[in-house]
């Protein structure tokens, strides 16, 4: 497949504006800006561009409701604040391609009526920043940014907004919160931010890959581009794979490539000759498969009936060495870390889960430790504020679905098998 | 107090957004630059500066992890241990920077050298184990490259 989310990112010098507009960058700007707002939006909804947060809400949907809200002024927040574990697809196109994404999101802010863009960057990418900051100066002075863009009288302010090491505010109510300089705490919802976001004003949030892939589906059209992927999961995806396998990396392949192929034919398989043990697919929120289930199409849709989610497409591998409730017990770690303090279920039942998880794991387990795991993810699942807590909960119960044995023999033996041939 | 120049890019921070409290995360991060942790002057130079109650600025400055509430060494080393970096042996280079650093998590060299923070990911998962040295990446940690890192920084 022809790439576009990632094209020219071999290129030294790619992040240059120079280079960027040597290979079409910024022609699809001229383009969008032949046209009016409401059929931009209508070419993305003809695109069948879903979001890449990790949800796959379709773009143009959340388009429209913005744009049915008559106040104003609108914000265009850019997400990038990447924070979960085992994801690094954003970043290539934040530190490579920055000109991708800022052309998107000038096209996007056009087609909402939005004159002021923020790019939500999590704390941990100092070089992310630098490099957007340069881009957008870079960006600004070809008047691609700014009052007058390119002589159109169209409007778009961009700058970036460095987040400070709290994986709750890529939740996007969260986001917003910290944006305005608060806790990130998520809202309830509605109101939705599409109409009671920023500063009390209509918002809205996408995800940088999403956001990238506006100028393409401007240059080539949004039916040409719905027939790469699938037919109801459209696009390019970036699929970030990590952990036991060949060659890791960020691949760009049509969505809905099969996880197999991913592991296998793109990451080079399981390295050191070792067998394959377990996939988180879509990061560390995701569920577990084992290796026998890992025949499954990567997009929003099919992955659901696998018993896991596309999430943010972080394929974490791991081989026969690697110990489940090891896994289980530093996932949960996280989420206790991470849990906002907002609500009970979440604050509470990510820390008991960890607490117990840290038992079985040093050998302290006690009997009826499982069920106790189960009842509390019962509890928890449905009832926490925001996905978060559901996350958590789920990460455990896919575990005990498919491993339970091993946690079974940890309480059983006192001891992890594996451990001592590691 | 802040001098001029601090006080101007805190305006320029300002005047990018709606109201001045969105201008807080920004200025916290100048004030960690300038006092290297905030201490509880920094942030009140922070509630003077925008105007805004002591409490609200300490409330939120604690609810984030990038904020520093102590003082630290002069590198901060940014260890990831999550998921993908500890089945690539993360816990391996803790245990070297116990052993031949005597550096524990959120602790600082006695000589002032380096300060271990713990990290939740930090988004070089193909390169794993990973870590930023202040704003540093580096990776493809070993035990060997990892001491090797380490004195770069004095
Ligand atoms: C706990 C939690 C963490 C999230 N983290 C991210 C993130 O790091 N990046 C992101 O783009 N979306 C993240 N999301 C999803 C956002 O809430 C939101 O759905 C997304 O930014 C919308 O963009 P999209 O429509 O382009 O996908 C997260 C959601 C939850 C519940």
């Amino acid at each position: 497949m022809e790439k576009i989310l990632l094209k020219n990112i071999e290129n030294p010098n790619s992040a240059d504006i120079r280079e960027y507009q040597k290979t079409g960058g910024y022609q699809s700007i001229s383009n969008a800006f032949e046209m009016q707002p409401r059929d931009v939006i209508e070419e993305v909804k003809s695109s069948g561009l879903r979001g890449r947060g990790g949800a796959g809400f379709p773009t143009a949907m959340k388009w429209n409701f913005a744009n049915a809200d008559p106040k104003f002024p609108k914000y265009l927040v850019c997400n990038a604040d990447e924070g979960e574990p085992g994801t690094f697809k954003d970043r290539p196109i934040l530190e490579k391609n920055p000109h991708l994404l800022i052309e998107g999101m000038v096209i996007s802010g056009y087609a909402l009526r939005a004159e002021y863009g923020y790019i939500y960057l999590r704390g941990e990418y100092p070089l992310a920043k630098d490099i957007l900051d340069n881009a957008i100066a870079q960006a600004r002075e070809k008047n691609y940014l700014g009052e007058n863009i390119l002589g159109k009288n169209v409007k778009f302010e961009l700058s970036v907004y460095q987040g400070a090491g709290a994986y709750i505010c890529g939740e996007e109510t969260a986001l917003i919160e910290s944006l305005e300089g608060k806790k990130g705490q998520p809202r309830s919802k509605p109101p939705f931010p599409v109409n009671v976001g920023a500063w009390e004003m209509p918002t809205i949030v996408n995800n940088v890959e999403t956001l990238s892939n506006v100028p393409y589906i401007i240059a080539i059209g949004g039916e040409a581009y719905s027939k790469i992927g699938r037919e109801d999961c459209t696009g390019p995806k970036l699929y970030c794979v990590s952990g036991h396998v060949v060659k890791p990396g960020v691949y760009e392949l049509p969505m809905g490539t099969n996880l197999r192929d991913i592991i296998y034919k793109h990451a080079g398989g399981i390295k050191n000759n070792k067998k394959l043990k377990a996939v988180l697919p879509g990061g560390i929120s995701t569920p577990v498969l084992p290796a026998d289930r890992i025949d499954c199409l990567m997009d929003f849709i099919s992955m659901p009936k696998h018993g896991s989610m596309l999430g943010s497409g972080a394929v974490i591998v791991m081989d026969e060495s690697v110990c489940m409730v090891k896994v289980a017990h530093r996932a949960l770690k996280f989420f206790e870390h991470e849990s906002c303090g907002k609500c009970v279920p979440c604050r509470e039942g990510t820390g008991w889960l960890r607490q117990i998880l840290g038992r079985i794991e040093s050998g302290k387990g006690k009997q009826g430790d499982i069920e106790l795991l189960s009842d509390i993810t019962d509890i928890m699942s449905g009832r926490t504020f925001c996905p978060l807590g559901d996350g958590a909960a789920g990460v455990v119960t896919g575990m005990l679905r498919h491993f339970r044995d091993e946690f079974e023999e940890h309480i059983k033996s006192g001891h992890c098998k594996l451990s001592i041939d590691n | 107090m802040f001098n001029e120049t601090v006080l101007k890019e805190i305006d320029g921070i300002r005047a990018k957004y709606p109201d001045a409290r969105s201008a807080l995360l920004p200025s916290l991060y100048v004030a960690q630059r300038e006092f290297g942790w905030l201490s509880p002057e920094a942030m009140t130079c922070v509630a003077k500066t925008l105007n805004l109650p002591e409490a609200m600025v300490r409330g939120t400055a604690s609810f984030y992890a990038m904020f520093r509430h102590n003082p630290v060494g002069r590198n901060v080393i940014q260890l990831c241990t999550n998921v993908s970096c500890m089945i690539l042996g993360s816990d391996r280079l803790l245990d070297l920077l116990k052993s031949r650093f005597d550096l524990e998590p959120g602790e600082t060299t006695k000589d002032g050298r380096f300060s271990l923070v713990i990290m939740e990911c930090i988004g070089a998962c193909g390169t794993a184990p990973a870590m930023l040295v202040n704003t540093d990446f580096h990776d493809n940690l070993t035990e060997q490259n990892l001491e090797e890192i380490m004195g770069k920084y004095k």
